[in-house]
């Protein structure tokens, strides 16, 4: 167990801090911009018909009023000028000053303001993110090149949730899954790591070595159980900045063939009302600090039914629609609500299926960068990211083709 | 209207409880969401634990009233073994808890010791021989009564041993075929009480004749009574236990509160 005297302090009679969100997005066409950027792509509008590169987000090409398409370009730039805000009437920006801004020369062709690493100067080469704000609209932040940078940069941090001493429950603990993510986080340098339990419990689960660690502290949830998900969050000591979700049932079974309705039930106890629960019970807690975050692992299968799977793609399809909702009401809050699409793991539920199967410790590294780098949708492995791209293209071909 | 002096019986039986001179044991576990369930190799469906949902609190939902959605298995928490759970007791009339005649709800019990033997061995199985040794101690057990194991595995609840499940499965007390064969056909029970989860012992799945308990009481059209407390406070003879199980139609068991009326002197 870590050290309780190195826990954050609070005052107890200082009045609750109001937190305060980025300025919202102004057009449809920034809004098409941050659901790119939630994808960790670097793109910009691109002319059909003149080919120009156009930035901020438009209507309509600025040279030639042709249609723009979104396209992913090289984010290399280099600086050309920085200035240091000292003065804002904007309340969140008044929040966090003083805060350094740049004009950079994108590689790809435009010139663009973009909140400057506190380690750039003029005349720097720099990589462009595009990122989401505390508001969840895109922002370019320009951080030294080569991804070798300080992510302690206050303003950075603002971006993105920091691990380092953070509270974070993981539920399934038990699964391999979540034991993975108890190692991740604690290699990540998490503070405290409460591993959620289901029932029933096994005495040799203590012996497991990812919850013997230091700072990991495992205790009874199961997130179908209001009770029980009251008590472990009423036993967490001191605040909670982090929930991730581990917790799914994977079963095979279609809906006329091979269905089995008590697994079907359970598989939408656990996916979609039990991260429901998980998620309206944590959400109070998760709006008061200043990185909060909500972490939900999703099956691929949740784009498109999968006969074979057809419980678990419906439940997790279920789940991918709660977390939707779940995103937008966070947002007035700044709490961050990252999604990770998973396709088959390897693991005991996943034994019949033949690789390729991602591993349990590559979907925790994937989680904890998403983390660090503020990404709000990740996609592990080659079958969840080959889900993606196809049903981003067309969803009906995607269907169709995934039952064949 | 009916004649005072027939009710003399009954008078008496309240008289009594008025005065203390009867106790009502609660032999019921709570019915909580963290109540264990029986747990049973992955390849088989699996029991639902109890789970309950709050529709309203005195809140917007019924701001002058309380209640709560509930589910579970019909074998959750302290529950009632039908004739009809086993595929031994499916053509046994009246199998089911809807058609259980009530007079079987009330009868008379004798409560075996086996407390220091399960302590011992969380494995220890109730045999033949142990019950002719028990009988020859304390005298026969008499017919249609419910059979009590007294394993004190009720004070485990709240703990991991309650389950005690390790890599091989469960371990916990009961009974092997020859003990259940002689209860059933030799001393005509009425059924078998436990405080373990399960009629049958842990690892009863494993034995020659599996799950005997189960496989004969229910076989033979008799009960079963999982999950009970507070046996430590009946006598070896001389209680009255009362349990009803709900009247699910086609029902194969039931949670229910289980009492039992003993002699305040203990005997």
């Amino acid at each position: 167990m870590s050290d309780w005297r190195n826990r954050e302090t609070r005052d107890p009679i200082a009045r609750k801090k109001a937190r305060h969100l980025s300025p919202p997005a102004r057009s449809r066409a920034m809004h098409a911009m941050s659901a790119r950027a939630a994808q960790g792509r670097f793109v910009l509008q691109k002319c059909c018909d003149c080919g120009e590169i156009t930035y901020p987000p438009r209507d309509a090409c600025p040279v030639c009023w042709g249609e723009l398409t979104w396209q992913d370009v090289p984010a290399g730039a280099l600086v050309l000028s920085e200035t240091t805000i000292r003065v804002s009437t904007d309340l969140y920006f008044r929040d966090h000053l003083p805060w350094r801004m740049g004009k950079v020369a994108l590689d790809a062709g435009p010139v663009a303001l973009a909140h400057l690493h506190r380690d750039l100067a003029t005349h720097d080469r720099a990589e462009i993110r595009l990122m989401l704000d505390r508001g969840g609209n895109a922002a370019l932040f320009a951080v030294p090149p080569n991804g070798d940078f300080d992510m302690a940069d206050p303003q950075f941090r603002e971006f993105t949730v920091p691990l380092k001493g953070k509270t974070v429950l993981v539920t399934d603990a038990r699964s391999a899954i979540g034991q993975a993510v108890v190692t991740a986080l604690h290699k990540a340098g998490a503070g405290l790591i409460i591993a959620g339990i289901q029932a029933p419990g096994r005495q040799s689960d203590t012996q497991l070595a990812a919850l013997q660690l230091d700072n990991v502290q495992s205790m009874p949830l199961d997130i179908v159980d209001q009770v029980s998900l009251a008590e472990a969050l009423s036993k967490i000591a001191g605040p909670l900045d982090l929930v991730i979700n581990t917790a799914r049932h994977v079963r095979a079974g279609g809906v006329s063939i091979g269905s089995n309705p008590v697994e079907m039930r359970r598989a939408f106890e656990i996916s979609a009302i039990g991260m429901a629960r998980l998620a309206g019970a944590c959400a109070p807690m998760l709006a008061g600090r200043p990185h909060g975050a909500f972490v939900d692992i999703i099956s691929s299968q949740a784009l498109s039914g999968a006969a074979d799977q057809s419980a678990l793609s419906a439940a997790e399809a279920a789940r991918l629609s709660l977390l939707q909702s779940f995103r937008h009401e966070m947002r007035s809050s700044g709490v961050r609500v990252l999604s990770v699409f998973v396709g088959p793991v390897d693991d005991e539920d996943h034994q019949t299926m033949p690789p390729p199967k991602v591993a349990p410790a590559r979907i925790a590294a994937t989680i904890v960068d998403a983390l660090q780098q503020g990404r709000e949708q990740s996609c592990v492995g080659d079958v969840a990211s080959d889900a993606m791209a196809r049903w981003l293209d067309d969803p009906m071909l995607y269907a169709r083709e995934k039952n064949l | 209207m009916t004649d005072q002096s027939s009710n003399t019986a009954l008078s008496g039986l309240i008289g009594e409880i008025a005065s203390g001179d009867l106790r009502v044991v609660d032999l019921t576990n709570i019915l909580s969401t963290d109540f264990p369930v029986i747990v049973l190799p992955s390849e088989f469906g699996q029991c639902e634990p109890f789970r309950m949902e709050t529709v309203s609190r005195y809140d917007g939902n019924g701001p002058a009233w309380y209640w709560n959605n509930i589910s579970m298995n019909e074998h959750t928490g302290t529950h009632f073994d039908a004739p009809a759970h086993w595929i031994t007791g499916r053509d046994v009339p009246n199998g089911t808890v809807d058609a259980i005649p009530p007079r079987d709800f009330i009868h008379p019990a004798v409560v075996i010791d086996i407390a220091d033997e399960s302590a011992q061995d969380e494995d220890f199985i109730v045999t033949r021989a142990f019950l002719e040794n028990w009988e020859k101690a304390n005298g026969q057990i008499p017919e249609k009564h419910w059979i009590l194991l007294r394993s004190n595995w009720s004070k485990k609840v709240g703990t991991l041993e309650y389950l005690n499940l390790k890599d091989d499965g469960a371990h916990s007390p009961g009974p092997d075929a020859d003990a259940m064969r002689f209860l059933v056909q030799e001393r005509d029970c009425i059924g078998l009480g436990v405080e373990t989860v399960g009629t049958d012992a842990g690892q009863a799945s494993s034995f020659d004749e599996p799950l005997p308990a189960h496989s004969i009481l229910h076989g033979n059209g008799r009960y079963g009574l999982q999950c009970l407390t507070n046996l430590d406070q009946l006598p070896v003879f001389g209680s009255v236990i009362v349990a009803t199980p709900l009247k699910i139609k086609g029902g194969s068991g039931s949670p229910l509160r289980v009492i039992a009326l003993a002699p305040a002197n203990g005997e």
